[in-house]
């Protein structure tokens, strides 16, 4: 039997500011448990919650980038229910008037765009952090509410989604428009992205969904992928057994790449959502639609185009530029510079993200900047250092954040093009290699090359290849 | 609406509170004659009413994502009742 | 026969304190010899605050004594409800639940009373969670009425309201969900306000009933809450419902008087369901107001008879989930031996929460659960909508509206112990105010034909606490029953 499956994604993202969604604790990762807590995020009898500016402007920044409707009317809600990671066993979210209702986002699979709708993007605030220690026997776990309170923007699609492809590049556009606005950090090993699943099958051509699974505990976006498989898998086997899947929710298991049920539907929880009394509405006006709007930069999807469109690059250099805002940014200063956007490309794309790797460089803190990247294609195109040598230039500005001139004259890397210097230079080469002048009058072509490359070595690199090429060739008589 | 033992019993689970025989009966009871009081609101048309969620009518209240003191680690964990290593410790919670 | 020192207002102890007459610290261990001897026939207090207080009352002393500037309340002791937190004190909201529970941190309303070098002298009795009108709900202790100790203070704020009607303390501090200062003022023969919602930080006020919770005040008279109210109210960046309303000076031009003023009678709280000495007290009271020159108006609260139905919906819809944090995890009170994470949850909040408490969290979460939200809580907003808007309109002809505070007189210990709905329903005055968030005060009007106190309450418009208390004591000024005291015979400890 074939089926469609249908998925939906729900995700997470801890938004970028620097203190929680209602009190003045630090956001900051990775700290000593519960040092970043006040009886505000612990919950203490008789505290209240103030809302932080910045985070409700970034979740409607994200809002308006998702192509949200936007009501002028949003409040809060509390959504009950008990777990020892939630301080006041109701969480602060939004339900009955979200920020951000019936939306898009445009996904590329293969160079085809797709859309992909949004039920709604709100805000609301982070849980804990449980702990399970691992020792034998252990009858106990551990709180730590460092994150409890931290601003969490949720985003939930509609199941828009067919195939694994397009889940994928879901995740991958939605992480490139959180980070363009700079809303969130989105790092996923850090816990500030995260993806839940829904999935369900139909028989090809049925109208009505069949029952939903939501699958839970997706810790990377390799998961998500692997999981939706898993259960497509075990869905279809279930249906081809001619049994009904239950509506249930799934907790992914990472280490054995399988599935588990956690509650059925029957089990499912009553939030009790009703307004949030501890905070005022927030009235949304036009001035404050429009300022907000105004920050949002060029989305990824359509920079790309642009790119293509404008710079004449191809959809694969396109897309490696665009995928971090900060190298994309970086190309277009460097162009507006100097019109090369093909040379920058491939320094972008090649050189420097090689670098960044093997030096292990953080790209929102690089010592290089545009106009210096600038320079050297400058210098190379007038012939005063070779792109050989170019390379060595680039590696030490990327190191030290110098001027391509400054390390030019520095380490005395300037071309040599004396016709007359190179000339002595290839008669004593000639004189001491004979063998190579008969290997290549006999027809071996590659034995100019091992010449020019023992003139480079000579020059150390520094030789115009260009005229050690010509002038070999004059002299060995072609 | 009557309530019965059941669904005494199911607002006592959403509530986290445990029951004897004894005190669902009461609360049976009780929450029943409350309910049927309160059954009188449905004496009046509110279809046109909109609902009153806020004592306020103030909007927009926010402050500015600006870092405050947390408080010290022994505040933190002064009222608990059980901990370890600077954590809180409860019975363990399988998910 | 001049007045013994613990019997003085605030504003008479001041002065003294002032002009050097007594010092702080003297005037404080007169205070604590007299709880001392009564409190074990009271019982308002939960937490004496002995030592901290005397500290305190030395340092006023050297401030006066070096001529330094101090604060409005210069060593006037204050007793403090023990559902809002005090640093390093502890603060228990009479429940089993919190009982070890000692706040971090201080409510806005206790650090406005440091600044103002007020003396908390101790922390007292409610109805635990403040969720009853009779301080009996309590889980800790049962607090008497000092005018007959075998009836209720009322409450939920009890212990505050008895406290200083025994002269245990010159001020107090209260709270009002749906009547919990009033109420218990006018049982005890003191004067309580109940502030606009927002016009008193609810930052460390342990929650109840979050859009109706509001701190208040008790005093021995009408320019003490005055005194106290200034100190208490204003605006606070941590309570997001918080007004940004400038304080007034509530004492500038408090003798104003009522000429010319509109007072409302609404027809549906003047019925036969009262007390006939209450009703008396009252017809008294408005004919006082009238020969002040005031015009006394026949006005309608139409809803009236639906308040205590919105009431019991929303604040325990509120409460359900403001009661949802006492799970034994990160402070008070944890079930020995769990048997798993659920199993401490359940067992913590049954051993910790007494029954009152228990019911209204249940029927909170009964209102709120899937299926019933539209029935219960959106009906009741709506409602109660309605009863706001009764008194935005009843507001456009009069100035003020005067009602009994409490359809009866302090009742007997245990005599509506065993009913709740009816002792929901002897609120039936005081809810509306708190559902609209306007502001009340009780004061004394009388006595009924057993000597036991009866209150009268003035409700106003929306931050217009000034004109309440003008109309409050322009009464005052004409009648003697707020000076009056009860008769305490003095136990042996």
């Amino acid at each position: 039997m074939t089926y469609e499956v249908v998925i939906g994604l729900e995700t997470h993202a801890e938004l970028a500011t620097i203190t929680k969604l209602f009190c003045g604790c630090s956001t900051k990762f990775g700290v000593e448990p519960n040092t970043q807590v006040c009886p505000v995020c612990l919950a203490m009898p008789g505290v209240l919650p103030v809302m932080n500016k910045k985070a409700f402007e970034y979740a409607l920044k994200a809002a308006i980038a998702l192509n949200c409707k936007i009501d002028e009317f949003t409040n809060f809600d509390r959504k009950s229910y008990y777990y020892p990671d939630l301080p006041k066993n109701y969480q602060i979210s939004q339900n009955y008037h979200n920020m951000g209702i019936d939306g898009y986002m445009d996904i590329s699979v293969n160079g085809t765009i797709s859309r992909i709708r949004i039920h709604n993007v709100h805000l609301e605030e982070e849980a804990g952090k449980l702990i399970h220690p691992e020792e034998v026997g252990a009858d106990y776990s551990l709180v730590d509410f460092n994150r409890a309170g931290v601003p969490l923007l949720e985003i939930v699609s509609y199941p828009d989604m067919r195939r694994v492809d397009e889940v994928e590049s879901y995740m991958q556009t939605l992480r490139k428009i959180l980070l363009y606005t700079e809303v969130s950090d989105c790092k996923m090993q850090e816990g500030s992205l995260r993806f839940e699943a829904s999935i369900s099958l139909r028989k090809k051509g049925v109208d009505r969904l069949g029952n939903r699974v939501e699958i839970k505990n997706l810790n990377s976006m390799k998961s998500v992928l692997k999981a939706i498989e898993y259960e497509t898998m075990r869905q279809r086997d279930v249906l081809d057994r001619g049994e009904t899947v239950d509506r249930e929710t799934r907790l992914w298991d990472e280490v054995n790449e399988k599935s588990a049920r956690m509650r059925s539907k029957e089990e499912s929880q009553d939030y009790r959502y009703f307004p949030e009394p501890d905070l005022l509405p927030v009235l949304i006006d036009e001035k404050w639609l429009r300022a907000i709007k105004d920050t949002i930069p060029e989305l990824p999807l359509i920079r790309r185009q642009r790119f293509i469109e404008t710079f004449a690059l191809s959809d694969y250099d396109a897309s490696l530029l665009i995928d971090e805002k900060i190298l994309a940014d970086f190309f277009e200063e460097c162009v507006k510079i100097l019109n090369r956007p093909k040379s920058f490309c491939n320094w972008i794309t090649n050189d420097l993200l090689r670098e960044v790797k093997d030096r292990k460089l953080d790209i929102y803190h690089l010592k290089i900047k545009p106009k210096q990247l600038a320079a050297l294609v400058e210098i190379i195109e007038k012939g005063t250092i070779s792109s050989t040598i170019a390379k060595e230039v680039f590696s030490e500005m990327i190191q030290t954040g110098k001027d391509p001139k400054t390390v030019v004259e520095e380490k005395k890397l300037v071309q040599i093009s004396d016709e007359g210097l190179i000339e002595e230079i290839i008669i004593k080469i000639i004189s001491s290699n004979p063998d190579a002048i008969e290997d290549y009058k006999k027809g071996k072509k590659n034995a100019l090359t091992f010449l020019v490359g023992q003139v480079m070595k000579e020059t150390k690199g520094k030789a115009n290849p260009k005229i050690v090429n010509e002038m070999l060739m004059k002299k060995v008589g072609v | 609406m009557k309530i019965d033992k059941d669904q005494v019993e199911n607002i006592a689970k959403l509530s986290r509170i445990r029951l004897t025989e004894l005190e669902r009966e009461m609360f049976v009871h009780q929450l029943n004659n409350i309910l049927f009081y309160i059954e009188k609101l449905n004496k009046l048309d509110t279809e046109n009413v909109a609902p009153m969620a806020y004592t306020s009518d103030v909007s927009n209240v926010f402050r500015e994502d600006k870092l405050k003191p947390s408080i010290p680690l022994q505040d933190v964990l002064i009222n608990a009742p059980a901990t370890k290593s600077g954590f809180f410790k409860v019975p363990k919670v399988i998910e | 026969m001049s007045l013994r020192l613990f019997e003085c207002t605030a504003h008479q102890i001041k002065a003294k304190i002032l002009s050097k007459e007594i010092r702080a610290s003297d005037f404080i261990k007169i205070v604590f010899d007299r709880i001392k001897s009564l409190e074990p026939n009271i019982q308002a207090f939960i937490t004496i605050n002995e030592d901290e207080a005397i500290k305190k009352a030395i340092e006023i002393d050297k401030k006066i004594e070096s001529n330094e500037n101090v604060g409005l309340l210069a060593g006037l002791p204050v007793a403090v409800k023990d559902n809002i937190c005090t640093k390093n004190l502890y603060t228990t909201c009479a429940s089993k639940i919190l009982e070890t529970f000692i706040p971090p941190y201080d409510a806005f309303v206790v650090k406005r009373l440091r600044e103002e070098d007020a003396i908390i002298v101790g922390k007292t009795n409610l109805d635990e969670f403040a969720m009853g009108s009779s301080t009996e709900n309590s889980g800790l202790k049962i607090t008497r009425n000092p005018w007959n100790l075998e009836c209720v203070p009322g409450g939920s704020s009890g212990g505050s309201a008895a406290a200083v009607a025994a002269d245990l303390s010159i001020l107090a501090l209260g709270s009002e969900t749906g009547g919990s200062v009033r109420q218990p003022a006018a049982l005890c023969g003191v004067v309580g306000i109940k502030p606009t919602y927002g016009r008193v930080s609810r930052y460390g006020l342990v929650a109840f009933g979050s859009s109706l919770d509001q701190v208040g005040t008790v005093s021995k008279d009408v320019r003490d809450a005055a005194l106290l109210l200034r100190v208490i109210a204003g605006y606070d960046l941590h309570d997001s419902t918080s007004a940004n309303v400038p304080v007034p000076d509530y004492l500038d031009r408090i003798d104003s008087g009522v000429d010319g003023l509109r007072i409302g009678i609404p027809k549906e709280y003047f019925t036969d369901a009262f007390n006939a000495d209450v009703y008396k007290a009252l017809k008294d009271a408005l004919k006082i107001y009238e020969r002040l020159g005031a015009q006394v108006v026949d006005i309608s609260l139409p809803h009236t008879e639906y308040a205590v139905a919105v009431y019991y919906i929303v604040a325990n819809a509120e409460a359900s989930s403001n009661l949802a944090r006492y799970d034994g995890v990160r402070y008070g009170y944890r079930t020995s031996k769990p048997n798993g994470i659920i199993d401490m949850y359940c067992r913590t909040r049954s051993e910790g929460f007494g029954n009152e408490v228990k019911r209204r969290i249940m029927l909170g979460n009964y209102v709120l659960s899937s299926g019933y939200y539209d029935a219960y809580y959106l009906k009741a907003s709506k409602v109660r909508n309605l009863i706001k808007i009764d008194f935005d309109v009843a507001f456009e002809k009069v100035d003020c509206i005067i009602c009994p505070t409490s359809p009866v007189p302090a009742f007997k210990i245990g005599e509506r112990a065993n009913n709740p709905l009816e002792m929901y329903l002897s609120d039936i005055y005081t809810i509306p105010a708190n559902l609209a968030g306007i502001p009340g005060i009780s004061i004394p009007c009388g006595f009924s034909k057993e000597g036991l106190p009866i209150g009268m309450q003035i409700l106003g418009k929306h931050f217009e606490e000034k004109k309440l208390l003008q109309i409050a004591y322009a009464f005052e000024r004409e009648t003697d029953f707020h000076v009056k005291k009860p008769v305490l015979k003095i136990s042996s400890m």
